[in-house]
């Protein structure tokens, strides 16, 4: 097989994409909450101009300083993936490359520029544009997430769910169907999932926050407002996840029944119970240790008791997708999004009785689970990348294919390096970002250019018009 | 027909060997966009390692706090429009300098997040910490690029649709000259942004910085004229047999005006309005050594053996994002100046406490 890279092993192959998860799970964290902050400080900016209330303001400066963190940290994590598609991944770079990097070109040019041109405005300009123009700066940034998402998860669905192309005589794919492609059968599905797993993931850290300030100062209007705002995204959004995850599981039993069947830990084909929990063994092929509920996982994928849906038996062994992986990390996900829609529903509860701001179990529980929906986004997408394997584009291309011809010492040589950077750059981001977290939102918050000696220009430091008075107490 | 191939194909027909040249021209417009633009953030880094000063460094970091990332954005859209529109040139020129692109990027990692967080570290020390990260990610970052288009030069053995070759085959004294040179030339460049944007002795400063490595420029620019037509006999070919030596005499031509203009405002202390006239200047220094470089490879993209028709993706994707490319790039090009302008103006040492 000529197209096979003779230097390959298949230990590099598997250390490369080791490295490629690695580095994907980690930088997928701060885009979703990108995606999530944008949007958030939009609306905050927005209910300033619209009230002219300075806790909206307030509110607004907090986050913006989180949000200049973040942002950097995904932009610069984000790059590492762009050259590593070529990097490690050559082979597949080739073939695909007719496809994904027009996709990927119209993301820079509708995406990544309009953020990184506004984004400047959006953290100093607010002086020196004014409230309106500088809303506006907001608002294209926000938008600019959102498109971004949209191409990239174009680009994704495309991957598990190939439409619009053909094989072409050198090996490579050639398009035929653009809109084919962009609108590939799982891409709707996939873009309400993770639009909504990012606002998610956004308010439930949010809330944590909040829950943390409230828990020392429970009068912190400030607080009270984000924990509030977070919450009821919380209590509204969370059960239309669910439902957008029903619907994803849908389409994936449809296009890819194999990723199903991992995830589900169904090895024989026939009316399938639910799993609620077991160990998959592969060798032997069954599920160890099985607790299930009998018909329920027919009921879910069917919408019928006695459904019949495929096992794991209907392909051969080396068409299954990583069934040790998926069939876990897609079970926290899942008890993940029911603990948060739990915490939805007290807030709820909490609310009617009026004892939302003062209930301190409540507060610790908002807090532990701030992290929950970041821990559902990358479970969420282990599953879905490990259940189209072994393909990197479904049915079409082979990871094998798609390897770079670069030896086992060089790719664990560079993933070391990778991951000690990593450990000591976005370590020490995340801590910043933490202790960012940690300061109590005040009346009067600053924007990003009033740190310490931050100056930017003849009027960069002219006090703004809006300091915010403190806020009236209760 | 979907209406999306319709404004794509109906405009260009199916056969079109022009579209990889435009693609060609596209991707050295993005690669010197990137160059210039990055390169004098990159420099800004550099010069930390002459620049001590916690206050002179403040007020070089925000010069180009405001539109660092979409400097770099450039970087990203190079990546993606090669993917793109040369998917086997991408697949073959990253495997092929692995190392380099590793460290590059390890290098931007310290120096994007080194902006913010120097800001917020705790203590003093630390914030030296990550000045030193500033200036190592940035230097490191620099070469890395430079020894990158030094191993594309020096060429790179394709089998198969793939590199045929090891992982430190880039690696002669060519490709690390080629390295320094680009260090030195984003300092000039960083150099002379700062005396556009500072003033006092911080510009002083950059004014001696910028002379010495003004000078420093043009003896690179001596060496790699002689020593890069080495790398491969059809550079050679173009540049000295008839009838290329007729362009080829515009690149010292124009190098040696270049310079003139640069040593005689570098001077003028006194006038305000040439404050930003070396930097131009130091521009102009890239966009001459760039053109020599695409003149050297034309049509190869990959030399010595892959041309820009034999990587270029099938005509279909180069239809769909060509009219992508054309409209939205003036328009990007539009709002970024847009967002210099607001933060145009001398920057201003400790304004933050008067």
């Amino acid at each position: 097989m000529s197209f096979l890279p003779f230097f390959a092993s298949p230990t590099a192959i598997e250390m490369a994409r080791a490295q490629f998860g690695f580095v994907i799970a980690f930088h997928i964290i701060f885009p979703a909450f990108s995606i999530g902050l944008a949007s958030f400080l939009a609306v905050l900016e927005g209910a300033w101009l619209w009230t002219k209330q300075p806790v909206y303001l307030d509110a607004f400066k907090y986050w913006l300083k989180i949000f200049a963190m973040i942002f950097a940290i995904g932009v610069v994590s984000g790059l590492v993936m762009a050259y590593e598609i070529g990097a490690n991944w050559g082979g597949y770079a080739d073939k695909v490359g007719p496809v994904l990097g027009p996709l990927l070109a119209y993301e820079t040019l509708t995406a990544f520029f309009l953020e990184a041109g506004f984004l400047g405005i959006m953290l100093f300009g607010l002086d020196r544009v004014g409230p309106k123009l500088h809303f506006a700066a907001t608002c294209l940034v926000s938008i600019g997430t959102l498109i971004s998402a949209t191409w990239i998860l174009s680009a994704n669905s495309w991957m598990q769910t190939p439409a619009g192309t053909v094989m072409g005589a050198n090996g490579q794919i050639v398009p035929v169907d653009w809109l084919a492609i962009i609108f590939s059968p799982s891409a709707p599905y996939r873009w309400v999932h993770m639009i909504l797993a990012s606002y998610l993931a956004t308010a439930f850290m949010v809330g944590g926050v909040g829950a943390y300030h409230l828990l020392r100062d429970r009068k912190n209007q400030i607080s009270r407002l984000f924990f509030s705002m977070a919450l009821w995204m919380a209590a509204i959004v969370t059960p239309l996840q669910i439902l957008a995850g029903d619907t994803q599981g849908q389409n994936t039993l449809a296009y890819q029944p194999a990723k199903i069947a991992g995830m589900e830990g169904d090895f024989t084909t026939g009316v399938q119970a639910l799993h609620l929990f077991g160990i998959p063994d592969v060798a032997q092929g069954k599920l160890l240790y099985d607790v299930a509920i009998p018909h329920l996982g027919s009921f879910i994928l069917t919408h019928d008791w006695n459904g019949v849906v495929k096992g794991l038996d209907a392909w051969p062994k080396d068409q299954w997708p990583v069934v040790s992986v998926e069939f876990f990390t897609f079970r926290i996900m899942v008890a993940l999004g029911f603990a948060m829609f739990g915490l939805g529903l007290l807030s709820l509860w909490l609310r009617y009785k009026r004892r939302l701001y003062d209930t301190k179990w409540f507060h610790y529980l908002t807090m532990l689970m701030a992290p929950s929906g970041f821990i559902a986004i990358v479970m969420g997408w282990t599953t879905t990348e490990t259940g189209r394997q072994p393909w990197t584009v479904y049915g079409l291309v082979t990871t094998a294919q798609s390897a770079s011809p670069i030896s086992l010492p060089v790719v664990m040589t560079s993933f070391a390096v990778i991951i000690v950077i990593y450990a000591l750059v976005f370590g020490s981001g995340i801590l910043y970002v933490l202790k960012m977290m940690a300061k109590l939102p005040e009346p009067g918050e600053s924007m990003p250019d009033d740190a310490p000696l931050r100056s930017h220009g003849l009027v960069g430091q002219v006090a703004l018009g809006d300091k915010a008075g403190p806020v009236a107490a209760e | 027909m979907s209406l999306l191939s319709f404004l794509t194909g109906g405009l260009i027909p199916a056969t079109a060997p022009w579209l990889p040249v435009a693609f060609a021209g596209i991707m050295a417009f993005i690669i010197l966009m990137y160059v210039i633009l990055d390169g004098f953030d990159l420099g800004i880094g550099i010069l930390f390692a002459l620049e001590r000063d916690k206050t002179h460094r403040d007020v070089m970091v925000n010069s180009i706090a405001p539109v660092w990332d979409g400097n770099e954005t450039w970087l990203v859209l190079g990546g993606s429009t090669l993917y793109g529109s040369f998917p086997l040139a991408f697949a073959v020129i990253l495997p092929a300098v692995y190392p380099l692109v590793i460290l590059m990027l390890m290098g931007l990692i310290f120096r994007g997040t080194a902006f913010e967080f120097r800001f917020r570290a705790p203590t003093e020390k630390l914030r030296l910490l990550w000045d030193w990260a500033f200036l190592g990610g940035s230097v490191v970052a620099a070469f890395c690029q430079g020894a990158i288009l030094g191993g594309l030069m020096h060429g790179t053995p394709i089998v198969n649709r793939a590199y045929a070759g090891g992982a430190l085959d880039w690696l002669n004294p060519f490709t690390i000259f080629c390295g320094f040179a680009v260090v030195v030339g984003y300092s000039l460049l960083g150099a002379a942004w700062m005396i556009w944007r500072a003033s006092g002795e911080l510009q002083s400063n950059m004014r001696v910085y910028a002379k010495y490595l003004g000078m420093a420029m043009l003896v690179i620019f001596g060496i790699v004229g002689i020593w890069s037509p080495l790398q491969n006999p059809a550079y050679y070919d173009r540049w000295f047999n008839w009838p290329g030596i007729f362009a080829t005499a515009v690149a010292p031509i124009s190098v040696l005006i270049l310079a003139y203009i640069f040593f005689k405002h570098l001077n003028s202390t006194d006038q305000a309005a040439h404050d930003k006239t070396p930097f131009f200047c130091a521009l102009g220094f890239f966009v001459v050594s760039f053109g020599g470089l695409g003149y050297s490879i034309f049509p190869q993209i990959v030399p010595p053996g892959l041309d820009i028709w034999q990587a270029a993706a099938p005509t279909v994707s180069l239809q769909f994002l060509f009219p992508g490319v054309v409209i939205l790039i003036p328009v990007i090009l539009a709002y970024n100046i847009f967002a210099y302008y607001i933060f145009r103006g001398k920057i201003e040492a400790g304004a933050h406490y008067h």
